[in-house]
C-alpha cells in the first residue's frame, strides 16, 4: 500500500511541524553522505546547490554541455508567490486554493499548502542571489497578472524568467563546485537506478562524449530530470526532454502517477509544416495584454485588420466574462479547439486563433504613456508609438521570437497561436518527503505528480521546482538519511552494480544490432502522431483503446526495423535519441491506459463521454477522487494503485470561470 | 510572407573526435522550405543520411528558442549566421536563397576543442563562473527581496548583462579568442547590483585569472564579439569590467603593502 506519509496536524501547521519533528544529520555526518542529483534544471540544480551548502557530498548529472543550459532555462513567464507586494488581496491560503482548484481537484492539500508557504523565501532567496527581476521606478519587484486567478502575484524578467532564476541556480551550483561539495557530470545520461538491499544506492550513466557506462554510488539518489511532453514529439519542451530516468526507476519499482496528465498550452505558434521539430510558447503572460478572438463568420479568409470590430468573436471573454482572457490553460485551449473544429480558425492552415495586441497597447499602455509624458488628446498613432514602448520591455524577446519564426511583425498584425503540448502534471509518485515508492529515492520538478493536480496554473511550476530543490528536500532527505549515516559507501564493484551495468549494456548493444531501415525520428513522428490524435486535447473510449494497440505495434516495429548509425563507444547522438525513443514508445502506452481507466473530465484530461451540455469538463468525484499511481508488473502489465485525496479544508465543487 | 522552397550546397565540417583532424564535406539537400529553421534543415539533411547508410552530423542543440546557448554553428564566416542579434536555432532558411552553397564549422578556439563534427567543449565558461560569477549567499537566510530596493535604470542594466546565453559565439568571432565579452557580461550583472558589492574586487581578479588560465587570448578592442553576440550584449560591458579589474586591482596591491 502507498503510505502518503502527510503529517498529522492543522494543514497550515504540518510542514511547520514536520521541520520542527524530523529527524537530522549533524554536520559531521553529512560529510560523510554521498548524494547523486540527476538533473540541473530549477529542481535539480537548487537541490544540487542546497546539499552542497549543507556539506553532503553531492553528484550532479545533466545531459547538456553544461548545467545552465536545462529546459528551466526557456521557461519566460514568471514564477508566483504569496506576497501580496500588490495588496490586492493575496495570501498563502489564496495561492494554495488557487492552485488546488487551477488542478481541478485532483491534488493533495498538504503538498500544496507547503508550496504556497514556502513561495515567499523562493522570492527572497532569488533576489539575494541577484536575479535581476523586474522592478517598479521605485525601486521595489513588479508583478503581472497570470491565468485562473483574480490577483497579481507573478514576479518576472521580461519574457525571460526561466532563465535568470536558472541562472541564479547554476551559479550557486558552481560556487558549490567551486567548492568541493558538488562534483558535477555533463553530458551524462542516466541509464539505470542501482538498488541493494531494497533501496536505491547508485546509478548506472553513459558518458555521452565517448559512449561508455560509468558506476556511480550515492546513499540516496534524487531524479530532478523534467518532463516528458516530448512522448507527443511535437511540444514546447527542449529537443533532449525525456521521460528515460524517471521511466528506468519506473521499471525498479517506482509508480508513475496521474501520467494522463498532460497540459495543452493555449498560446503556441502554429504548425508550418511536416519539417517542424518542436512548437514555439508564446508566454501565457501575453494574455494579460492580449485578446484572442476568431472571425465571426466561418471560413472567412480577410486578412485580420480587415476584418472590423465587430465582426470578431472574442469567444473567451464571451464565455467567460469573469476571468476573459485569463482563464486556466486547459479551459482555453479547448475553446480554441472547440472554434477551429467548428470552421472558424485562421491562417492558411484554419487550426489557429489571433492573439491581438492592438487594444492594450493603444487603450492600456499608450494613453497611460500620453498622460505620464502630458500628452493632450494623442492621435492613435501617438498612442500606438508610445504603448509600442512598453510592450517591447515587457515581451520585446517575445515578439523578435515571432517574428524570426514566422516572418511576421506582431506589432503590426495579430499572432497567430494554437495549443501545444507543454507541460506533464504526471510523473512519478512521490510521497510527502518526495520520496518515491522505492526508498532512498526521490523524485523532484515537472518529473514529480506532486502539486498541479490535472492541470498546473501557470507560473506555478517554477515554483514548485525551486520549492521542492531549495526548501523541501533539504530537511526531508535529511529525515531519510538520519537512518543511514552508519552505512559506508558501497564500492561500485559490488554484485548489484555490476549486474546492472551489464543490463544496460545488453540494451544498448540491441538496439545497435537491429540495423533495420528507419530512422529514429521517423518512429518518434508516429508515435507523435498517435498521441496527438487520441490521447490530446480530447480523449474517448475507443480512441484510447486504439492508441494502445497502435502503440504496441509500433513498439514491436521499432525494436525490428530502426537504423541507429555509428557506434556504441563514441559520440552517438542518434544512439542517444533511440533509447529516449524506446522508453517513450512504453510510457505511451501508459498514458493511455491511464486515460482509457479515468473516465471523467477533469482539468487538461478531456474525456469526450463527461462533459457539461455546454461543453465544460465535467469531473466525478465519487468515483475518481484519487491519484492512480501505477505500478509495474511486466511487459504490458501494470497494477493500479489507488490514493484515495482526502479535501479536509477546500470543499471540491464544480470549476467555474464564467 | 512568401514561402519558397530552394536546393542547396552545403560544406560541413567533419570531425570524429578531439583526437583526429577534420575536413570539410560536401552536401546536397533539395526542396528546403523558406519556413524551416537553420537546424530543421539540418535535421532533414541527417535523415537523409542515415537512409543513406551514412554518418549524420553531430551538433549541439537543446531549446531552439534562442535561449539555452547550445547551439553553435559558425555559418559562412559568422558564428550563428547571417542575422543580427539571433542564436543558429532561430535562424530560419528566409535568409537563403535557391542554389546557396552554405559553410558550416564548429567554434573555433583553443580553450573550445572540437569534440565531434560541429561541437566543441564549451565547458571552460563553467570553470570561469565557479571562479566567482556568483553571490556567496546560502539557501535560507535571504532578507525579504523588498527590503533592498533597486534603481529601476540598474536593475534593467543588469538584466540586460545577465541575459547572456553562454553560447561563445563572442570567442568564435574574435581573432584572439577573447572571453572577455562573455566574462564581462557577469561581471557587470553582478557589478551593478548591492547584492553583488561584497565581493566586487576578488570577483573580477579570479574571473579573470580563470579565463587566463583557460588559454583565451586577450581583448584588443575589435567588436567583433559584439556585433555577434545573439543577445546583443553590450561592449561597454568591456569597459565596466576593466574599470572593475583596474579598481580592484589597486585595491589588492593596497592590501599586500
Ligand atoms: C517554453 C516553456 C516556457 C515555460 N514557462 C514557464 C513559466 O513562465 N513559468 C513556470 O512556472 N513554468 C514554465 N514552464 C514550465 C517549467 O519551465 C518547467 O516545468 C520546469 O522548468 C521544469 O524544471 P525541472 O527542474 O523539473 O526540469 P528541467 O529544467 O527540464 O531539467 C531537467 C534536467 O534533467 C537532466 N536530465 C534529464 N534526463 C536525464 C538523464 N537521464 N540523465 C542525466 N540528466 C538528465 C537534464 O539534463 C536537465 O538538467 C515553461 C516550460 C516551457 C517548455
Ligand atoms: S556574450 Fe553573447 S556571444 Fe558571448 S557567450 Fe554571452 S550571449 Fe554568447
Ligand atoms: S538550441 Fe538553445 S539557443 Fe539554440
Amino acid at each position: 500500500m502507498l503510505d502518503s506519509k502527510i503529517p498529522a496536524g492543522k494543514l497550515e501547521d504540518k510542514w511547520t511541524d514536520y521541520k520542527g519533528h524530523c529527524k537530522l544529520v549533524n554536520p559531521a555526518n553529512k560529510r560523510k553522505l554521498e548524494v547523486i542529483v540527476i538533473g540541473t534544471g530549477l529542481a535539480g540544480a537548487s537541490a544540487a546547490a542546497a546539499l552542497g551548502e549543507q556539506g553532503y557530498q553531492v553528484k550532479a548529472f545533466c545531459f547538456q554541455d553544461s548545467p545552465r543550459r536545462a529546459h528551466s532555462i526557456a521557461a519566460q513567464g514568471g514564477i508566483n508567490a504569496a506576497k501580496n507586494y500588490q495588496n490586492d488581496g493575496d495570501s498563502v491560503f489564496r495561492l494554495f486554493y488557487d492552485t488546488i482548484k487551477g488542478g481541478d481537484y485532483r491534488a493533495r492539500e498538504a503538498n500544496v499548502h507547503r508550496l504556497a508557504e514556502v513561495s515567499v523565501n523562493i522570492i527572497d532567496q532569488c533576489v539575494a542571489q541577484g536575479v535581476p527581476f523586474a522592478r517598479e521606478y521605485g525601486g521595489l519587484l513588479n508583478n503581472r497578472s497570470f491565468g485562473g486567478v483574480q490577483v497579481k502575484r507573478t514576479f518576472y524578467a521580461a519574457g525571460q524568467t526561466g532563465q535568470q532564476l536558472l541562472i541564479g541556480a547554476y551559479q550557486a551550483l558552481e560556487r558549490q563546485v567551486a567548492l568541493g561539495n558538488v562534483k558535477m557530470y555533463n553530458r551524462h545520461e542516466m541509464q539505470d537506478v542501482v538498488m541493494i538491499d531494497g533501496k536505491a544506492r547508485g546509478i548506472i550513466a553513459r558518458n555521452l562524449i565517448n559512449g561508455q557506462l560509468e558506476r556511480f554510488f550515492g546513499h540516496a539518489v534524487i531524479l530532478a530530470s523534467g518532463g516528458y511532453g516530448n512522448v507527443f514529439y511535437l511540444s514546447t519542451n527542449a529537443m533532449g526532454s525525456n521521460v528515460t530516468a524517471a521511466w528506468r526507476a519506473h521499471k525498479k519499482g517506482a509508480h508513475f502517477a496521474n501520467p494522463c496528465f498532460t497540459q495543452i498550452h493555449p498560446t503556441c505558434i502554429p504548425v508550418s509544416g511536416d519539417h517542424q521539430s518542436k512548437l514555439t510558447l508564446m508566454s501565457e503572460s501575453l494574455r494579460n495584454d492580449g485578446r484572442i478572438w476568431v472571425p465571426k463568420k466561418q471560413n472567412d479568409s480577410r486578412k485580420a485588420n480587415e476584418i472590423p470590430e465587430e465582426e470578431r468573436d472574442y469567444y473567451l471573454e464571451r464565455r467567460y466574462p469573469a476571468f476573459g482572457n485569463l482563464v486556466p490553460r486547459d479551459v482555453a485551449s479547448r475553446a480554441a479547439k472547440e472554434r477551429c473544429d467548428a470552421g472558424y480558425g485562421v491562417g492558411t492552415t484554419k487550426q489557429a486563433v489571433y492573439l491581438d495586441f492592438k487594444y492594450n497597447l493603444i487603450n492600456k499602455y499608450g494613453k497611460a504613456e500620453a498622460n505620464k509624458h502630458g500628452i493632450q488628446n494623442p492621435d492613435t498613432e501617438t498612442l500606438i508609438r508610445l504603448g509600442k514602448e512598453v510592450v517591447k520591455e515587457e515581451y520585446g524577446n517575445l515578439f523578435d521570437m515571432y517574428e524570426k519564426i514566422t516572418g511576421e511583425n506582431p506589432y503590426e498584425v495579430p499572432m497567430r497561436i494554437y495549443p501545444a503540448v507543454h507541460y506533464t502534471m504526471g510523473g512519478l509518485w512521490v510521497d510527502y518527503d518526495l520520496m518515491t515508492s522505492v526508498k532512498g529515492l526521490f523524485c523532484l520538478g515537472e518529473a514529480n505528480f506532486s502539486d498541479h493536480g490535472a492541470n498546473r496554473l501557470g507560473a506555478s511550476a517554477l515554483m514548485q521546482g525551486l520549492a521542492d530543490g531549495y526548501f523541501v528536500i533539504p530537511y526531508t532527505l535529511g529525515n531519510y538519511l538520519a537512518d543511514e549515516i552508519s552505512v559506508k559507501p558501497i564500492p561500485t564493484t559490488d554484485r548489484a552494480f555490476v549486474e546492472t551495468e551489464a543490463k544496460v549494456n545488453e540494451r544498448i548493444n540491441r538496439l545497435m544490432s537491429i540495423q533495420g531501415t528507419q530512422t529514429v525520428e521517423s518512429f518518434h513522428k508516429r508515435l507523435g502522431k498517435i498521441m496527438w490524435d487520441k490521447c490530446g486535447m480530447a480523449r474517448n473510449e475507443q480512441g484510447l483503446k486504439e492508441a494502445i494497440q497502435e502503440i504496441r505495434d509500433l513498439r514491436a516495429d521499432f525494436w525490428k526495423n530502426v537504423r541507429i548509425p555509428g557506434g556504441i563507444h563514441e559520440m552517438n547522438p542518434e544512439l542517444d535519441k533511440a533509447s529516449r525513443v524506446a522508453d517513450f514508445l512504453e510510457l505511451g502506452e501508459l498514458m493511455c491506459m491511464d486515460a482509457l481507466e479515468r473516465n471523467e473530465s477533469c482539468g487538461g484530461h478531456f474525456r469526450e463521454e463527461s462533459q457539461t451540455p455546454d461543453g465544460e469538463a465535467l469531473r466525478h468525484d465519487d468515483q475518481y477522487m484519487y491519484v492512480s499511481a501505477w505500478k509495474l508488473n511486466g511487459e504490458h502489465s501494470w497494477e493500479l494503485e489507488k490514493e484515495p485525496l482526502n479535501y479536509e479544508v477546500i470543499k471540491p465543487t464544480q470549476r467555474n470561470y464564467k | 510572407m512568401e514561402h519558397y522552397n530552394m536546393n542547396l550546397t552545403l560544406k560541413v565540417w567533419k570531425q570524429k573526435n578531439a583526437e583526429t583532424g577534420g575536413k570539410f564535406e560536401t552536401y546536397k539537400v533539395s526542396n528546403i522550405s523558406s519556413e524551416m529553421s537553420f537546424l530543421e534543415m539540418f535535421d532533414v539533411l541527417n535523415e537523409q543520411l542515415i537512409r543513406e547508410g551514412k554518418e549524420p552530423i553531430a551538433f549541439d542543440h537543446d531549446c531552439r528558442e534562442g535561449i539555452c546557448g547550445m547551439c553553435s554553428m559558425y555559418i559562412n564566416g559568422r558564428p550563428h549566421g547571417p542575422w543580427h542579434g539571433t542564436t543558429t536555432c532561430q535562424l530560419h532558411m528566409r535568409a537563403f536563397k535557391d542554389g546557396d552553397t552554405i559553410v558550416v564549422e564548429p567554434w573555433r578556439a583553443n580553450a573550445f576543442p572540437v569534440v565531434k563534427d560541429l561541437i566543441v567543449d564549451r565547458s571552460a565558461f563553467d570553470r570561469i563562473i565557479q571562479a566567482g560569477g556568483y553571490v556567496s549567499v546560502n539557501t535560507g537566510n535571504a532578507q525579504d527581496g523588498n527590503s533592498i530596493p533597486i534603481p529601476k535604470e540598474n536593475a534593467d542594466k543588469a538584466f540586460a548583462a545577465a541575459a547572456c546565453i553562454g553560447c561563445g559565439a563572442c570567442v568564435a568571432a574574435c581573432k584572439n579568442s577573447s572571453a572577455l565579452l562573455f566574462l564581462s557580461a557577469k561581471v557587470s550583472h553582478l557589478a551593478l547590483l548591492p547584492q553583488g558589492e561584497a565581493e566586487r574586487k576578488e570577483r573580477a581578479l579570479n574571473m579573470i585569472a580563470q579565463m587566463d588560465k583557460e588559454g583565451f587570448g586577450s581583448c584588443t578592442n575589435t567588436g567583433a564579439c559584439e556585433a555577434v553576440c545573439p543577445k546583443e550584449i553590450e561592449i561597454t560591458n568591456i569597459a565596466r569590467l576593466n574599470r572593475e579589474y583596474v579598481a580592484a586591482g589597486w585595491a589588492s596591491d593596497t592590501k599586500k603593502h
